[in-house]
């Protein structure tokens, strides 16, 4: 008998490849009223020539083509997912019962305030949560993700400058910040300044003093950094920059090693964006959805877009305009509206310990891979870390790369780190807190046997992954020469 | 390393090869082997003025988008039309073939500050130890 399990997944047909023609999905019912004439009603040299050539194909093999496709897909929920700099913790059941109740999911923006008081509430609640934890003193919802984020508080400290009579126009960014961070510069009409990092991945500060001056509007950070490590120089670097009449902008990125340990605030930031699909769950990837709240310092408070959710003195809630030094609206309606149901969810239930707690475990748990790693693994940045190291999987003799290593990881169903940045040949790692000791102890169970792989067999890695429906993509051809439109065969 | 001793190079891993006032540039093999397959080049119009110190174009991999800086100022004589169509030629022949622009610099001596090869070497050798 031919052993169909052998047959390659590759050639899963595309849905306009399947069916065939006259098959239809669904039934629709006789119409009631008379048709309407619609085609002599526009002009004729609008009309296509035909009806498109959509797919023709029974309901059940929709949904097999679907099913197969969903099957395929990498999620926590199925695998390890260790990804660098972008937090993949798992999204809490709770997250989603909440987010799919009526009173959230079915309602519609246009709505009277007094039919969605329920959420406005919980709009307002989570905002004052935020700034609680951001030790900032008010928070906009409206960003639709970190980037936006970033775009919003540099308007709100451009703003800030034009009603001092300033213009400055250069924003200091360390060597390492993320690329969103000089995009959202230029966006803004800046220009971006890196600013060196030490060996021990903390930023150089005599090369920040000889970079800030009177055109300085801002100070791009993240801390802790993209190599993974706290600056303990942040209240000096928030001096330095401060003496200039400069403002320190923090990128929350990785606000997930720092959750009710300290505060922005507290140590000198003037605006941050948090990325709550990153730092308070919420399922993120692929491009979305995110959503990426600003809170600023008082001094900027009158900044802040508007609507703003505010509660009126008889204890409803509503929105407020009236702001006049407002930058405006950046997003249209309140913001990502189901993204911030579930961060308000994750906030509530886990509470002020609880979420510290978070901090703790995600950073415990950085150290004890590292810890475990370094005998086979080269660390470049020296230990204590936070949430997140950089290793570079360096062999003697070997032309094994972090590319190799990546590819390998997948047959083994782990989610390859983020690679070669922001060192040179580094893979990234984060394990965040939701992962069990025994999920830990797996991984780098799978690492040292790479590790061996390498020694004994480079080709079985270099030649990766082995499991996956497509082996190695020609991403150079992809690139030089995009296909980008599909074609019958 | 391969790195020809008729030219100098810069910290940020381009080489000028001058003749006369006339300077060919390009980045070096070490640059191209570490961006790994290039896939875009970006590079200025014929007759652009240039600045010493500017951001001439960019060069962009499957692995990485860098910035190519100009150590030299000066007009744009030409650039590497083959490049559009064929960026591998900068991974194959970073030296030759891979050239990017040549400048009519209007001050080639600015060039002498910078490293020789054998300079050049041990720099990109430091930077890989430390």
């Amino acid at each position: 008998m031919k052993d169909f399990a052998d047959r390659p997944q590759q050639d899963h047909p595309l849905l306009f490849e399947i069916g065939s023609p006259g098959l239809c999905a669904v039934s629709l019912p006789q119409l009631d009223v008379p048709p309407a004439d619609e085609i002599d009603a526009l002009p004729p040299e609008l009309l296509a020539d035909g009806p498109p050539a959509l797919p023709e194909i029974g309901e059940l093999d929709v949904v097999r083509h679907y099913k197969r496709l969903a099957h395929r897909c990498f999620s926590i929920d199925g695998n390890f997912y260790p990804l660098g700099s972008c937090t993949m913790k798992y999204n809490p059941r709770v997250n989603e019962r909440v987010a799919s109740m009526p009173g959230f999911a079915h309602v519609h923006p246009y709505q009277d305030d007094a039919d969605v008081q329920g959420l406005l509430e919980l709009l307002y609640l989570l905002r004052c949560d935020l700034a609680e934890i951001a030790g900032l003193s008010e928070v906009t919802l409206q960003p639709a993700a970190g980037a936006q984020g970033e775009m919003t508080g540099l308007m709100i400290i451009n703003a800030y400058h034009q009603s001092r009579g300033e213009h400055r126009t250069q924003v200091l960014a360390p060597d390492t910040a993320h690329g969103t961070n000089p995009a959202s510069c230029a966006t803004c009409g800046c220009t971006s300044v890196p600013v060196r990092s030490r060996p021990d991945g903390r930023l150089d500060l005599d090369d920040l003093r000889r970079k800030v001056d009177r055109n300085t509007a801002s100070l791009m950070i993240t801390n802790p950094n993209t190599v993974g490590v706290f600056d303990g120089q942040i209240a000096e670097i928030a001096e330095t920059i401060h003496a200039q009449g400069a403002q320190l902008y923090y990128d929350g990125a990785n606000m997930n090693a720092i959750l009710g340990v300290t505060r922005p605030g507290d140590f000198g930031v003037d605006v941050m964006h948090f990325n709550t699909h990153k730092t308070f769950s919420t399922p993120h990837g692929g491009g979305g959805p995110g959503a990426g709240p600003v809170a600023v310092a008082e001094h900027l408070r009158k900044f802040l877009p508007v609507p703003q959710v505010v509660k009126h003195e008889d204890g409803t809630y509503g929105w407020c305009n009236d702001r006049p030094e407002s930058i405006g609206m950046v997003r249209s309606f309140f913001g990502q509206i189901g993204v911030l149901v579930r961060a308000y969810t994750y906030i509530r239930s886990l509470g002020c310990d609880g979420l510290r707690d978070v901090a703790e475990k995600a950073v415990l748990a950085a150290n004890y891979l590292a810890a475990r790693l370094k005998e086979r693994y080269q660390m470049p940045i020296p230990p204590p870390y936070a949430h997140e190291f950089v290793t570079i999987p360096a062999f003697k003799d070997s032309k094994v790369t972090e590319h190799d290593i990546a590819k390998r990881l997948i047959d083994y169903g782990i989610h390859p780190p983020t690679m070669s940045w922001p060192i040179h040949h580094c893979l990234m790692i984060e394990p965040t807190e939701t992962e069990s000791r025994a999920t830990l102890d797996e991984f780098v169970e799978v690492m040292l046997t790479i590790a061996d792989e390498v020694e004994h067999y480079p080709e079985r890695v270099r030649s990766a992954p082995h499991t996956t429906p497509v082996r190695r993509l020609d991403e150079v051809m992809a690139s030089r020469k995009p296909n980008v439109r599909w074609r019958p065969r | 390393m391969k790195a020809p001793t008729d030219r100098k190079y810069s910290k940020t891993h381009e080489w000028y090869l001058v003749n006369g006032d006339v300077v060919t540039m390009g980045i070096t093999q070490h640059a191209a082997d570490e961006l790994t397959d290039i896939t875009y080049i970006e590079l200025p119009d014929v007759g652009a003025t240039i600045g010493a110190g500017d951001s001439i174009g960019e060069v962009e991999s499957v692995k990485a988008t860098s910035e190519i800086f100009a150590a030299v100022g000066g007009a744009v004589l030409a650039v590497n039309e083959a490049l559009s169509d064929h960026p591998e030629l900068v991974n194959d022949d970073a030296f030759g073939d891979g050239w990017l622009v040549k400048l009519q610099a209007s001050a080639p001596e600015a060039l002498t500050a910078l490293m020789d090869a054998n300079q050049y070497k041990a720099f990109v050798e430091n930077a890989e130890q430390s």
